[in-house]
């Protein structure tokens, strides 16, 4: 039967996408740039189209309690937030890393308050990556569908049980319209078997879940999680490998080699940015130089193998970041740091926040970023790309 | 002697206090809700006590997670229950202690009374956040010394009435509320078949003494929680439907605070000062209020009333 791409919102087609997974529990609280997600769940559900139950919770600390309860009974669980919500469910998130618990969520990132912004950035995903939630990031719409179908199938793997996030931008893919082909629903159904839980709450077979370690026994305890994220690197590829073979699109995988692989100049960036990049990339291809992307699409776990793989080439790199760790530096630029110098291969690498808050980098500025790193001098460890000066008040208020 | 539990829901070992209140009242609410049933519950005394890994004194599915989520797991389970057929046969119990139930955990419970969740929510209320060493709870009744309402020269300890959460939870209209106490420990059976009989959202709270953070002797924690009623301190009631039915008043007349205050090292400050007396009149004062709310102005003993004038009095002096 062939395909059909039909133009739709981001976050409807997400909902859709969501609904074809057939989750049993969906529990979510309304937050821009997300609340058209489970607007529209809520309205599949209203529909008698997906047979689930849609809690109504009272907060996002609320919705990612309930689908802790729901998935510790054994049902398929989801929820989706941004930003602030995101802060919300943070303590839950650790709570259901630690209980190995396969529930997936969407994150529309957004800026972290304050200042409020409901605009884009990285910081709200970035600032849970220890916990041991995975996460996926989309680069457009298709992507943003077709990883949640990959979210379920790894986080409910056996060798994996954690739960995962798909991460897709606010409003630049939640509230933009592109062609989409939602995943079928009978193919859906082969690739994603109802979930069957390793271990539930049932009076059947009683079991104890949240206990307290002691020090002899907690690091080891957790030291599983880290264990786990590490295998579902292979069980990533995997599944993703599988989705293109059955869906015929490469949504998945750990990363994305945009004309890397022969490049000198490699830009490394994550998310809907890459869209912009890209284009920005061909152009000065045309000029013959040698630049390219690599596109991280699996944030968590680290894929530090398959990076230092795509990097071969590169003679200098510029991390493109949406985030930032204040009173340090950057939050992926480190990572990339650590993962070359671990393997010997200290080049310079050039970190940009190139925004918080959603404040647009036209393609004028990527190339001014590659221009500068293809110079080979490293840059500033960190910058804050194009930092309005003029506007910012005193910054040591005198008396 | 050989001792068989293998029909027990909470299976001894756990490591609670002597003459822990809330290990005897889970124990029994726990029994009376028998296998067929999923427990959720928050931090606190009782789930450090039964389950210290890799033992656990649960022969019933049973989930810790946070502090403030015992009633939104509830929900999540019951959520899941229903999806697969299964909220008819399998009870959903949520416990908390008063800290995870009347402060933390209020969003959660309200938020599924509002919802109509089909789960039951003990509420184990000892009056202070005790796993943690005793600091004040909203349900830390007036006058109670805590780690953080200590007595002190310029301090009577806790300074304001206890939060009134079975009336904020009734205000939710949901079909069963319920103030119990260990002091009772005969009647938790009854009303906790009670409320299982019914759907929807129900709230137990249970009045359980904490000899350790009361201070007082741990072989008299049934008797101190039964002075607490018998003295009006803790009212006893249920409201099935809207409909208010005040515990039996005591056989032997209502008795004065001070028989109740007196065995618990945490009002003992109360005593010794001079000026303590009239802090023991604003505690007859509220007991006074509690008896003439659920038993009508004639059932108010004297005593009670005098304490009443004294308050007032002190009030429109200091005005």
């Amino acid at each position: 039967m062939a395909a059909k791409q039909e133009i739709l919102e981001g976050a409807m087609a997400v909902a859709h996408a969501v609904a074809r997974c057939r989750p049993e529990v969906v529990a979510a609280y309304p937050i821009t740039p997300q609340t058209h997600i489970s607007e529209e769940l809520s309205q599949i559900v209203a529909d008698g189209e997906l047979d689930a139950e849609f809690v109504k919770v009272e907060s996002e600390f609320g919705a990612a309690s309930v689908c802790l309860g729901a998935s510790a009974t054994g049902a398929r669980a989801y929820t989706a937030t941004s930003s602030q919500g995101l802060m919300l469910m943070g303590e839950v998130l650790w709570n259901i890393a630690g209980m190995r618990l396969p529930i997936v969520l969407a994150c529309a990132n957004r800026s972290v308050s304050a200042p409020l912004s409901i605009w884009c950035d990285h910081q709200d995903a970035e600032s849970v990556r220890d916990c041991g939630v995975l996460q996926l990031y989309a680069e457009d719409s298709q992507e943003a569908c077709d990883q949640h179908v990959i979210a379920f199938r790894v986080a409910e793997d056996r060798r994996v049980l954690l739960p995962v996030m798909v991460n897709l931008d606010g409003f630049l893919l939640t509230h933009v319209f592109e062609p989409t082909e939602l995943p079928d629903q009978a193919l859906c159904d082969a690739f994603l078997p109802p979930y069957d839980a390793a271990l539930k709450l049932d009076p059947a077979n009683p079991a104890t879940f949240g206990a307290f370690t002691e020090p002899d026994k907690c690091m080891e305890g957790r030291w599983m999680i880290h264990d786990a994220a590490l295998r579902s690197l292979s069980v990533i590829e995997e599944v993703s490998a599988e989705f293109a073979k059955v869906f015929g699109r490469p949504s998945g995988g750990l990363l994305e080699e945009y004309r890397s692989q022969d490049a000198e100049t490699i830009l490394i960036a994550k998310g809907s940015i890459c869209g912009t990049i890209k284009d920005v990339i061909d152009q000065v291809r045309d000029e013959g130089k040698k630049v390219g992307l690599v596109r991280i699409k699996t944030y968590r776990p680290w894929p530090k193998d398959a990076l230092l793989k795509a990097l071969a080439s590169a003679k200098q790199v510029a991390v493109i970041e949406r985030g930032a760790s204040f009173g340090a530096g950057g939050v992926m630029t480190p990572e990339v740091k650590e993962t070359l110098y671990d393997a010997g291969k200290v080049i310079p690498v050039s970190g940009y926040c190139v925004q918080l808050g959603g404040r647009e980098v036209p393609p004028d500025g990527f190339r001014e970023i590659i221009d500068r790193t293809s110079k080979g001098q490293r840059q500033k460890a960190y910058e804050y790309f194009r930092l309005r000066t003029e506007i910012l008040p005193d910054l040591v208020p005198t008396k | 002697m050989k001792f068989d539990y293998s029909d027990r829901i909470l299976v001894p070992g756990y490591t609670s206090c002597l003459g822990c209140g809330e290990a005897l009242a889970m124990r029994i609410v726990a029994q009376t809700a028998g296998k067929d049933t999923i427990f959720t519950n928050c931090t606190g005394c009782s789930e450090i006590f039964t389950s210290r890994y890799p033992t656990s004194s649960w022969a019933a599915p049973w989930i810790h997670s946070l502090f403030e989520n015992s009633a939104a797991v509830a929900t999540g389970v019951a959520a899941a229950l229903k999806h697969k057929g299964k909220l008819d046969s399998t009870k959903v119990i949520a416990m908390g202690g008063d800290g995870g139930t009347a402060d933390i955990g209020l969003q959660c419970l309200s938020g599924a009374f509002e919802r109509g969740d089909d789960l039951l929510y003990v509420c184990y209320d000892n009056e202070a956040y005790m796993n943690t060493g005793i600091q004040r709870s909203g349900m830390t009744p007036l006058g109670a010394a805590t780690t953080t309402s200590p007595a002190g020269k310029a301090s009577w300890g806790n300074s304001r009435p206890k939060k009134d959460l079975p009336m904020i939870m009734a205000a939710h209209n949901p079909p069963y509320v319920a103030v119990t106490s260990m002091g009772y420990y005969r009647e938790i059976p009854r009303i906790v078949k009670k409320a299982l009989e019914m759907r929807g959202p129900r709230f137990i709270q249970i009045h359980c003494t904490c000899p350790l953070g009361w201070r007082s002797e741990p072989a008299q924690s049934a008797e101190i929680a039964r002075l607490a009623f018998e003295t009006g301190c803790y009212p006893l009631y249920e409201i099935i439907d809207g409909q208010m039915t005040p515990h039996k008043a005591p056989k032997d007349g209502w008795k004065p605070v001070e028989i109740y205050l007196k065995p618990q090292g945490r009002f003992r400050h109360l005593f010794r000062a001079a000026d303590g007396v009239q802090q023991i009149a604003r505690v007859q004062a509220l007991a006074a209020a509690n008896i003439r709310k659920y038993y009508g102005d004639e059932a108010v003993p004297d005593f009670a009333r005098e304490a009443e004038k004294k308050v007032a009095e002190t009030a429109a002096a200091t005005a």
